[in-house]
């Protein structure tokens, strides 16, 4: 035991719990304990988020940098064709032909050949149907009888003439890539570096701009919306509070699909509204209101079906503002509108951060209703995503297009983070 | 005790269940999945429900045809394909057969000889597009209009629907290149034997997307076959592009005041293809349904249903009546002589090349 003397101090001036050791240490191994058995509660949900949401999205996105199709179809190819120098303007020699036709036989056996064809065809059009063409000729070639190859494969296809195959091949080359992310920043890559896609394939930047653009309208329009309905559900007598949030929730639990094609009925050149309006004469029958294919008719048709998840949270955090705040307000003289701005609001502005957040991160990855509703005008950047996944196949691009739209929302709740506080966002 | 008997009970049923699969050498069990909708019923009638009664198979559908290619790819990589037998169109074939996702069908000795002894290879012909495709009908995209809406003179050619003064009023087009381009190719004086030559160039692309931008603020772009027959019901739009059994549909079932404008129609193929990665007696069951339901009589049997051609020369002659309707189809296929003057055939080859590069370019235009 240490000198211990009668205020609880050693003889180094250390505070010392009640066993002797000092104060600081104590308190860090009670602390780590705390820390640790709060992690072992956790662990089984962590685990499963780990295996089921983390790593298959990892592994997905990480197709976004996976180039080794190249490597493992024509191993010798690559390795050959590293040493070719294309600035030269001559084709590559007959070295690298005749460890093409030996990957390729091997290849078109094991029918590898056309994957890579395919793979390929994204960087270069035309490659699909010449690796396809080629497959069914060169099946009978011999590697090690039939040489020289440079003639012969010029003759089967005149694409294996063409430099630019082989720059486009030697390019390609890599384990991995920063062709799919290039992609989807409206460049690729050329056998001379970086360049930017010629404008009339220019179309994700822009997209990416009115996708975050319109998300902050939806935002927007479901606060503007959303607030009053929140601040009813808040303040009238209970029995009415419940009869309106049956009126909110109902829509909610409608299927999503109904409630947008349920829009192209109000909406349409023939639709209810504008047949409302022409017989009301207000709208000439033959200009009728253009309200969907467009993007007004996105922004009504998300605000409709992202309103709940504004007014919810609104609601619970409003429940918690007392209002006797707002009656001693009004009693230190405050008219109406102060007494709301300068007080309830400003409460409430967690709750509003809390929806905000929700609703911007939904839209952002919305594309059915744009896909219905938004005509040509009021598509996603989630449209194009959903396009290379099912009809091109382009993964790579797919994945460097939604791990771009991840950082972008990371970064944005990270700027929120900063300007607003997380901790200023409540959930009731 | 009763969670020991429980769980007792379940692992039997569970190991029953396997069993289910596993018949001798074919499985008695089968996943066919295709498009859903009329489509799917006319293969119930004609295929499923007859060689399910002859054979003893319970056959479950699946109608996630349009996302065939890829789930087929995810199923290939995660290792347990479900599918066993999948309808796609030609175009997704040769996809599928390029990654190696589709089986190599021989079709002499996998599908079925003609009643009278013709080869299957020589009964389908040309129309055996890709090593891995059996196919089972000519559908068209091709245009249907009201007839109340067009004013006096019908259309009879597809330079209608770029002719906005004779024309007035919104057209449906679908919102992809391929047909689009052709057809605005060929109504700007391109000859019709160029037309792919001419695509294939940078200002044959810019010239079709020009052509296009004329009818631009007038269009009404669809990405599903039910889209235009609901534009042309609510008279949202005066003409528009659709594959042609629905518009057979909302002209003969629903009566609606719709015609077909057959000219430059564009025929394209469905068919069937056997996921690789199968176990060997879900492959024999396979092959073995292939082989029933890609026959002479079954495909003209299909055509009963719906307004569809069969693959096949054979079944031509033997394409009869509308089961409930009445009504003889031969005038309504797409492959009648009178509705297939001028016609194109999907240039598959072009367009798996083609396609990434000029959706690329066409989207863009479509954001401008």
């Amino acid at each position: 035991m240490s000198d211990i003397s009668a205020d609880g101090l050693d003889a180094n001036g250390l505070v010392l719990a009640a066993d002797g050791t000092p104060l600081k240490r104590s308190l860090a191994r009670a602390m780590r304990r705390q820390k640790l058995r709060a992690l072992l509660l956790v662990a089984p949900l962590l685990i499963f988020v780990l295996l089921t949401f983390i790593y298959p999205i990892g592994v997905m996105l990480s197709r976004s940098v996976q180039n080794d199709i190249v490597a493992n179809t024509l191993p010798e190819t690559v390795r050959v064709l590293g040493r070719w120098d294309a600035s030269t303007g001559e084709l590559p020699d007959e070295e690298v032909y005749a460890a093409f036709t030996r990957d390729m036989v091997i290849a078109i056996a094991d029918k590898k050949h056309t994957r890579l064809g395919s793979r390929l065809n994204y960087e270069k059009t035309g490659l699909s149907s010449m690796f396809r063409q080629s497959g069914r000729k060169m099946k009978k070639l011999d590697p090690v009888a039939d040489a020289p190859f440079k003639d012969k494969l010029i003759g089967i296809h005149k694409g294996w003439g063409d430099i630019e195959t082989w720059k486009t091949l030697q390019t390609y080359s890599g384990i991995y890539t920063s062709g799919y992310f290039l992609n989807a920043v409206d460049a690729h890559m050329t056998p001379e570096g970086m360049a930017w896609q010629p404008e009339d394939k220019q179309i994700l930047l822009k997209l990416f701009g009115r996708t975050l653009i319109m998300s902050l309208i939806i935002t927007g329009s479901c606060i503007m919306l959303g607030y009053p309905i929140a601040w009813l559900l808040a303040n009238v007598s209970p029995r009415n509070a419940n009869l309106l949030l049956i009126l909110v929730l109902l829509p909610f639990w409608t299927s999503l699909l109904v409630r947008t094609s349920a829009w192209k009925v109000m909406l349409q050149q023939n639709g209810v509204i504008n047949e409302v309006l022409v017989w009301i004469g207000l709208v000439p029958d033959a200009d009728r209101l253009i309200l969907i294919n467009n993007q007004f008719g996105t922004i009504v048709a998300m605000t409709h079906i992202l309103l709940p998840f504004m007014i919810l949270p609104m609601y619970s955090v409003m429940q918690t503002i007392p209002p006797v705040y707002l009656r001693a307000a009004k009693s230190m003289g405050a008219t109406n509108w102060t007494a709301f701005w300068r007080v309830y609001f400003p409460q409430s502005v967690p709750g509003i951060g809390a929806g905000s957040i929700l609703v911007f991160i939904l839209s952002i990855g919305y594309y059915i209703t744009p896909e219905i509703v938004g005509g040509t005008k009021g598509v996603f950047i989630s449209n194009r995503i959903a396009y290379h996944i099912s009809s091109s196949l382009n993964w790579g691009l797919a994945a460097a297009l939604g791990t771009i739209l991840l950082v972008v929302v990371l970064a944005l709740y990270w700027a929120y983070d900063r300007i607003v506080g997380i901790d200023n966002v409540k959930l009731g | 005790m009763k969670l020991t008997k429980t769980l007792l009970a379940t692992t039997a049923l569970t190991v029953a269940a396997g069993m289910v699969n596993a018949d001798g050498h074919m499985s008695s069990e089968m996943t066919i999945v295709s498009w859903g909708g009329a489509y799917s019923a006319s293969q119930k009638g004609a295929y499923h429900d007859p060689y399910a009664e002859a054979n003893g198979v319970t056959i479950i559908n699946d109608d996630s045809s349009a996302e065939a290619v890829a789930k087929l790819r995810a199923m290939s990589e995660a290792g347990n394909v479900t599918w066993d037998v999948v309808d796609v169109v030609a175009a997704d074939a040769i996809r599928l057969c390029d990654e190696g996702l589709a089986m190599e069908i021989d079709a002499d000795t996998m599908l079925a000889d003609a009643p009278d002894g013709t080869k299957a290879s020589e009964d389908f012909g040309d129309l055996l597009v890709s090593d891995c495709f059996i196919p089972q009908i000519v559908y068209s995209t091709t245009f249907g209009y009201r007839t109340d809406l067009v004013g006096d003179t019908a259309p009879t050619t597809v330079c209608a629907v770029f002719d906005t003064e004779a024309y007035p009023g919104k057209r449906a087009l679908e919102k992809r290149p391929i047909n689009n381009m052709e057809w605005a190719l060929l109504c700007d004086g391109v000859a019709k034997d160029a037309v792919y030559d001419v695509l294939a160039t940078q200002e044959g692309q810019d010239q079709a997307l020009a052509k296009l931008d004329t009818i631009k603020d007038d269009v009404i772009w669809w990405s599903a076959g039910a889209d235009t027959p609901q534009l042309l019901a609510d008279g949202e739009v005066v003409m528009g592009s659709t594959y042609n059994g629905r518009l057979f549909a909302a002209i003969e079932e629903q009566k609606l005041p719709v015609a077909m404008l057959w000219d430059a129609q564009v025929f394209d193929l469905d068919g069937w293809i056997i996921p690789t990665g199968l176990s060997p007696e879900r492959q024999a069951r396979a092959l073995d349904y292939i082989m029933f339901a890609t026959d002479t009589q079954r495909l003209a049997d299909q055509a009963q249903y719906i307004s569809y051609g069969p693959a096949r020369k054979s079944s031509a002659p033997l394409v009869g009546k509308h089961k409930t309707l009445g009504i003889d189809m031969a005038p309504h296929m797409p492959t009648d002589p009178n509705n297939a003057t001028n016609t194109f055939l999907y240039n598959y080859v072009f367009w798996a090349d083609y396609r990434d590069d000029i959706d690329a370019k066409f989207q863009a235009w479509l954001a401008k």
